[in-house]
């Protein structure tokens, strides 16, 4: 009997692959916080869970008493062997059989359970992974743009997947596991304690080793682990270093010195990574070894027990079995330890983004938009990305209906500031931008924004066709209109001339249409919006000659009429705007018409001049 | 799949100690659980007496037990004892010798044992009144032959039984004979524990010593792929760049080789312990002398069937998840990046349902995989529960019938759970294994690929430093592709002079360029620097004549000095800042805290586009070089640092030969000579002022760049071109 009952506490102490627990999950802040988060999160689940719970431990116990119960069988096989030998009975098959089937249904009401408990969580975990992408998608929206011009894209995208992803997998794992191994934990104590406190006492002694150990491994491989995750992101940081200005490193000879440096992190990443590789690795046999020891212990108290006529033999042979039961709960809530500390790491970033500020997005008495006529006025605007530094001081102009404004300036000087703050994406500091006379704060953010259309040398297109991409200018628009604002984009002839025509599907970065193609493109969308004021950022060196042409030819066709700004890098927009506003380093230097400002002789004349110096020269 | 092994061959030695020690470890693992319950079993249960003959007995008890014996047996009993007063005391102290009594006096001492329990006072009077021979003769002969039906008995009670029973006699007889039993269990117990400790020490010790060889040689796998892959992607020529695609080499050299590094380790780890161990199981299994076989094997068909169908279910399943994993990164970075575009065009709401739509979907298939996946662990430990439940049933048919033991049935169980879970440890590595093995084939495949672009084995030497470059009669096709990209291609670019090339996207300028330092071989015709072909030099003499700068600004993680220094090692504070100062970077520089020793991270993204793109021109100028090509890197640069950059540079490197790539009209103007590019050919040849009049792809350049009067057009002019 007692062997029969070695092979079930045997088979859940299999080994791990090789302690993946024990790789440190990262920390969160402020642990507390971020499950209570999560759990008032996931509370109208509660119910769910409680059944969750429920079927665990059910399942749990279940599993547990199996083979004690299978134990009787054999038990009773060979008392009725022995009745045998000793010729007063014969081996029980009735009683046999029917303590057989009760632990199979045992076994299967476990399975079952089990299996139950798995589904709902399973469902539960979907549902609030779904929840919560869901609000991210929909918090993005209402974020102000200034929280993701300091942030990259790849931060916010993991937010999305691996975030929720690491949340998701650890809720799906943690809860049942915790369950699990507290339910086994609790039932083992009681049961030994009702046997003999004197025994559990000794069974407890090994707790603290066994911590004492892990703890001590833990921290030891987690240096080595620590390491290794450096120089991996040293050798990851190098490799995609070198891949990626491969041509210079030819070009410079270089080769041999970029091998020689990589040959140095990879020795120290190799060093890291046995070593914490093996430590890791070394959790498992001393877990196994620390609970065999205590097994030996217990033993050996018990036959002393025995000995006195204490205990009864039966009784040490069931302790014994709970001992044996009881350090795998301990490792697997060790286990279950990180990955819920990685979970409220994730739910903790997930949580924070979810709570950043917002804008508001309507206003009480909102302003019509659909009247707007296209004048806009400027009146004493200061603006600064932040308050100490105000990069735009007291600027005041007035455009008319129809003008078109150019803002020029060397690279990286802030033209697009400007946009950002018509469009309110961002607000100014003081003063105030008004549009038909009254303040831009006043329209509800969506509706104002439907007062511009804009294109950006940034070709934002989607995957999807291009009869798609263009009609995202206005939802409501036939395939007719669509093709009319192509043509007026000059973009149906290049259009038809691909495979497939409007109902080409697009690729992820668009690469599959050129960079001019992209832009004439968004000026399609940009006419069939047909917006009263427009944004234009002119195409650059990116697009070869005949199509600059035609983008030229499709942007003057679109500012007809409308109100435009115009971020400049052509002469001949300058020369014909109606206002230039000459930045600098994030700062509106000087405004004014071409003649104007040339005649005045200052940063404008000198940028004007300075491109054709040679030819002068 | 065989790749991975390939990798594992160079640490044959490490692996052979490492099946060794496996070997080791599964002989422990298979013997521990006898050792444990032993402490049970003997320990406890038999009160620490291993053997059936007593350690001392009563002369009353020494003699009725003669009387179940055979002639044989009866001088074996009385030679192993040795008379001291009234008590009977066991001379023997060898092991091996008294498991040989043992299995010799077993039955009679059981019989004796038997009869004494059943019918205590009965059978002793029966056996012990007639004291007379003849009575005492037949009665000999009525308990022999009972002790042969007994003897078929005990056979099929197993040996554990029997020793229990044997034991349980020697106990009773050793009070009997006032031998003091605790202190026998005692120390039984403290040895057993001993002997238990040390055997899972042995366990623990062997896995340690595994887990270290196996780490390093998973590490150490790593690492030389690491190695080979690099140096062999940093001798790449751009065609093979081209071939694998930056991102591709990228995670072959990362995420794939730290799959493999991880799937070796537990590989030698567990996949050899699983093989190992089941098949000693199988061996203890036979030993058993079960005869249950069948039921194992049909356990691991059931498991197998069991997986497979889950698989089966499963896999299109996962493949599909991967994809909308994909696709709701694609959305949500298409929101990202069009943020802007898209609050401008006010679509937020289209945007949240495109979310939505791709969410729902990966929601639904995540569900799904997931919950066909809760079938796994419940199902399979039903399999193992119902196995075990199978055997104690089969078995204890078996006992029955008397053709097996009860401890062979445990031991069966046992073992045959091992066997189960060894198979169902490879079950769950053979999921893992072919996504390894599709990246130890990726890897393979960039360690075959050879560069295509060599050094000539005999080299020329480079002795003239003038740096005339000649494209003679090129042309140029990209391997695999149908068309030539650069085709007959003649000039000669002299030192001292500037030579532009302009043209339209795609129209091979780049390509044109990258050919001068051999980043590409010609496919016909030839380029010579100096008058030797620059394939018959080597690519490091080449390479040192030329100051390349590339069309996006590359920067390596480092210092602003470091990276000035990258094309000259020694140059000094002087020569760096002077390069700087050419390249219009003084301003920035000196704007930093650190000057020149500001850190540069990777990739340079902590300065920008502009910044890279000068830092990257006056790295090539301090290398001072005979050849400089710029390809279009002027792009980034505002007009006026362009044209301040290009004074400079004209006033500094006079004698150099300039090579330049540009969009930009305004930035050749000057050009000694301007190549007009046109679909790969070279469609005008001149000064600016020469191609206005004769190149009308230049014309429509020009104009579309400069107003009428800024060309030096008549206005008529232009539109009669329109």
């Amino acid at each position: 009997m007692s062997r029969e009952q070695e092979v079930k506490t045997h088979q859940p102490r299999r080994r791990g692959p090789m302690g993946h627990g024990m790789q440190p999950g990262e920390k969160p802040k402020d642990f507390k916080k971020s499950i209570k988060k999560l759990m008032s999160y996931i509370g109208k689940y509660k119910a769910a869970i409680f059944v969750v719970m429920f079927f665990a431990a059910c399942s749990t116990i279940f599993n547990v008493a199996g083979p004690k119960i299978l134990g009787k069988a054999t038990t009773a096989l060979s008392e009725g062997l022995m009745a045998k030998i000793q010729g007063t009975g014969s081996i029980d098959f009735g009683k046999i059989g029917s303590i057989l089937l009760f632990v199979l249904g045992l076994y299967l009401c476990s399975a079952v359970f089990n299996f139950i408990q798995g589904w709902i969580m399973t469902g539960i975990t979907q549902k609030v992974c779904y929840q919560l992408r869901k609000e991210i998608s929909e918090k993005i929206n209402r974020m102000p743009m200034k929280y993701f011009e300091s942030r990259t894209y790849g931060e916010v995208l993991s937010r999305i997947t691996n975030d929720v992803d690491t949340l998701g997998q650890g809720l799906n794992q943690s809860i049942t596991t915790i369950i699990t191994s507290v339910a086994t934990l609790i039932g083992v104590l009681v049961m030994m304690l009702s046997i003999s406190p004197l025994m559990t006492l000794i069974a407890l002694v090994i707790l603290p080793i066994s911590m004492g150990l892990i703890g001590f491994v833990t921290k030891k491989s987690q240096k080595y682990f620590r390491a290794q995750q450096e120089y991996l992101g040293h050798i990851n940081g190098q490799v995609e270093e070198v891949y990626g200005g491969h041509l210079v490193i030819k070009a410079f000879n270089r080769e041999k010195d970029t091998i020689e440096e990589f040959e140095k992190t990879n020795d120290i990443l190799y060093d890291s990574a046995w070593k914490s590789q093996f430590l890791s690795g070394m959790m498992q046999p001393i877990m196994m070894f620390v609970g065999n020891l205590g097994y030996a212990c217990v033993a050996l108290t018990g036959g002393l027990l025995a000995i006195r006529g204490t205990i009864t033999i039966g009784d040490i042979q069931a302790f014994i079995q709970y001992v044996k039961n009881f350090t795998q709960p301990i490792q697997q809530i060790a286990q279950v330890i990180n990955q819920v500390q990685s979970m409220s790491a994730a739910s903790e970033r997930v949580f924070e983004f979810l709570e950043e500020e917002e804008e508001e997005q309507i206003v009480e008495h909102p302003a019509d938009v659909s009247k707007i006529t296209g004048a806009v006025t400027f009146d004493h605007v200061h603006f600064g990305y932040n308050p100490e530094q105000i990069i735009i001081n007291d600027f005041s102009a007035s455009v008319k209906p129809g003008q078109k404004i150019a803002i020029v300036g060397p690279t990286g000087a802030g033209k697009t500031t400007m946009v950002k703050l018509l469009m309110r994406f961002y607000d100014v500091n003081s003063g105030a931008i008004c549009l038909d006379g009254h303040n831009i704060k006043d329209f509800n953010r969506r509706e104002l924004r439907d007062a511009f259309g804009m294109v950006l040398q940034d070709t934002w297109l989607f995957k999807g066709t291009i009869m798609e991409n263009i009609r995202y200018g206005r939802l409501d628009a036939t395939d007719e209109e669509v093709i009319a604002a192509a043509k007026a984009a000059r973009a149906d002839h290049f259009i038809k001339t691909l495979p497939g025509g409007y109902q080409m599907e697009l690729n992820e970065d668009a690469s599959n249409v050129s960079q001019g193609q992209k832009q004439l493109l968004t000026i399609a969308r940009a006419i069939l919006a047909d917006n009263k004021i427009l944004i234009l950022d002119e195409a650059t060196s990116s697009v070869d000659t005949r199509t600059e042409i035609e983008i030229q030819k499709a942007m003057d066709n679109l500012m007809k009429g409308r109100t435009s700004f115009v971020i400049a890098h052509r002469l001949s927009t300058i020369r014909d705007a109606d206002l230039i506003l000459v930045m600098k380093d994030g700062d509106i230097i000087e405004q004014g018409r071409h003649e104007e400002l040339l005649a005045a002789g200052g940063f404008y004349a000198n940028l004007y001049n300075s491109q054709f110096e040679d030819v002068v020269a | 799949m065989s790749k991975i092994f390939k990798n594992m061959i160079p640490y044959w030695k490490s692996i052979v100690i490492i099946i060794a020690l496996l070997f080791v470890q599964a002989w422990c693992d298979l013997s521990l659980p006898s050792y444990t319950s032993d402490i049970i079993d003997v320990g406890i249960q038999n009160y620490g007496v291993e053997h059936v003959v007593p350690e001392a007995l009563t002369a009353d008890e020494f003699e009725t037990a003669e009387l179940f014996m055979t002639d044989e047996e009866a001088d074996l009993w009385e030679s192993i004892y040795e008379k001291d007063g009234d008590i009977y005391r066991l001379q023997v102290t060898s092991r091996s010798e008294l498991n040989e009594i043992d299995d010799t006096l077993a039955v009679p001492l059981i019989m004796n044992y038997q009869m004494s329990a059943m019918e205590d006072s009965a059978v002793k009077e029966h056996v012990a009144k007639p004291t007379g021979a003849d009575a005492g003769t037949l009665e000999k002969d009525t308990l022999l032959s009972m002790r042969d039906s007994m003897e078929e008995t005990i056979d099929t009670m197993g040996s554990s039984l029997v020793k229990s029973m044997g034991a349980a006699y020697a106990v009773s007889c050793d009070k009997a004979a006032g031998i003091d039993v605790e202190k026998i269990q005692k120390s039984y117990l403290v040895t057993a524990g001993l002997k238990m400790v040390g055997m899972a020490l042995m366990i623990g010790i062997v896995t340690v010593l595994v887990g270290f060889f196996a780490s390093r040689v998973g590490a150490g796998i790593g690492r030389t792929l690491r190695e080979k892959v690099f140096k062999q992607v940093v001798g790449f020529s751009n065609a093979e760049m081209d071939k694998f695609s930056t991102a591709s080499l990228i995670t072959r050299s990362t995420n794939d080789i730290q799959q493999i590094q991880m799937v070796s380790v537990m590989l030698l780890r567990m996949v050899a312990y699983a093989p190992i161990l089941g098949i000693g199981g199988v061996l203890k299994v036979v030993q058993t002398g079960a005869g249950m076989g069948w039921i194992i094997v049909l356990a691991i068909l059931v498991i197998l069937g069991y997986v497979m169908v889950l698989m089966a279910v499963a896999m299109p399943k996962f493949q599909l998840m991967q994809k909308l994993v994909d696709n709701i990164n694609l959305v949500s970075r298409e929101i990202l990046t069009g943020l802007s575009v898209i609050r401008a065009f006010g679509r937020e709401k289209k945007e949240e349902e495109r979310f939505d739509v791709a969410n729902k979907d990966l929601t639904k298939t995540m569900l799904f995989t997931n919950r066909v996946m809760t079938f796994m662990m419940p199902g399979m430990m039903m399999i193992m529960n119902v196995l075990s439940v199978g055997i104690v049933w089969v078995g204890a048919h078996k006992i029955d019938a008397g053709t097996m033991q009860v401890g062979a049935m445990t031991a069966f169980i046992t073992y045959s759970m091992m066997i189960v879970m060894s198979f169902l440890m490879l079950t769950m590595m053979s999921i893992m294994l072919p996504r390894a093995a599709v990246a130890a084939d990726r890897i393979d495949e960039v360690i075959q690929t050879e560069s295509s672009i060599h050094d000539a084995k005999e080299p020329e030497k480079v002795t003239t430093h003038n740096g005339v470059v000649k494209f003679s009669h090129v042309n140029f096709k990209y391997p695999g592709a149908e068309e030539d990209v650069l085709h007959d291609i003649d000039f000669t670019a002299e030192p001292g002079q500037t030579t532009a090339i302009i043209g339209s996207t795609g129209c091979g300028k780049s390509t044109l360029v990258n050919l001068i330092p051999r980043l590409y071989d010609v496919t016909d015709g030839s380029i010579t620097l100096d008058g030797k072909d620059i394939r018959n030099i080597t690519m490091s003499d080449l390479r040192d004549e030329i100051g390349f700068v590339p069309q996006k600004g590359v920067l390596f993680s480092g210092t602003i000095a470091s990276n000035l220094r990258f094309g000259k090692d020694d140059a000094t504070d002087e020569e760096i800042k002077k390069a700087a100062e050419i390249a219009q970077a003084t301003e920035f520089i000196e704007a930093k805290d650190d000057k020149y020793e500001s850190a540069i991270a990777q990739g340079g993204s902590n300065v920008s586009g502009g910044q890279k793109q000068r830092l990257a021109i006056a790295r090539a100028i301090a290398k001072d070089p005979k050849i400089f090509i710029f390809d279009d890197s002027f792009s980034a640069l505002d007009l006026k640092t362009d044209a301040a950059l290009r004074k400079a540079l004209a006033e500094n490197v006079k004698d150099s030969t300039v090579i330049i790539v540009a969009q930009r009209i305004s930035t050749i103007l000057h050009a000694e000579q301007i190549l007009v590019l046109d679909d790969g050919k070279i469609v005008g040849k001149g000064t600016h002022e020469e191609l206005l009049k004769s190149c009308e792809v230049y014309r429509q350049i020009a104009k579309s760049q400069l107003s009428a009067k800024e060309l030096g057009l008549e206005e008529s002019e232009v539109a009669l071109n329109e």
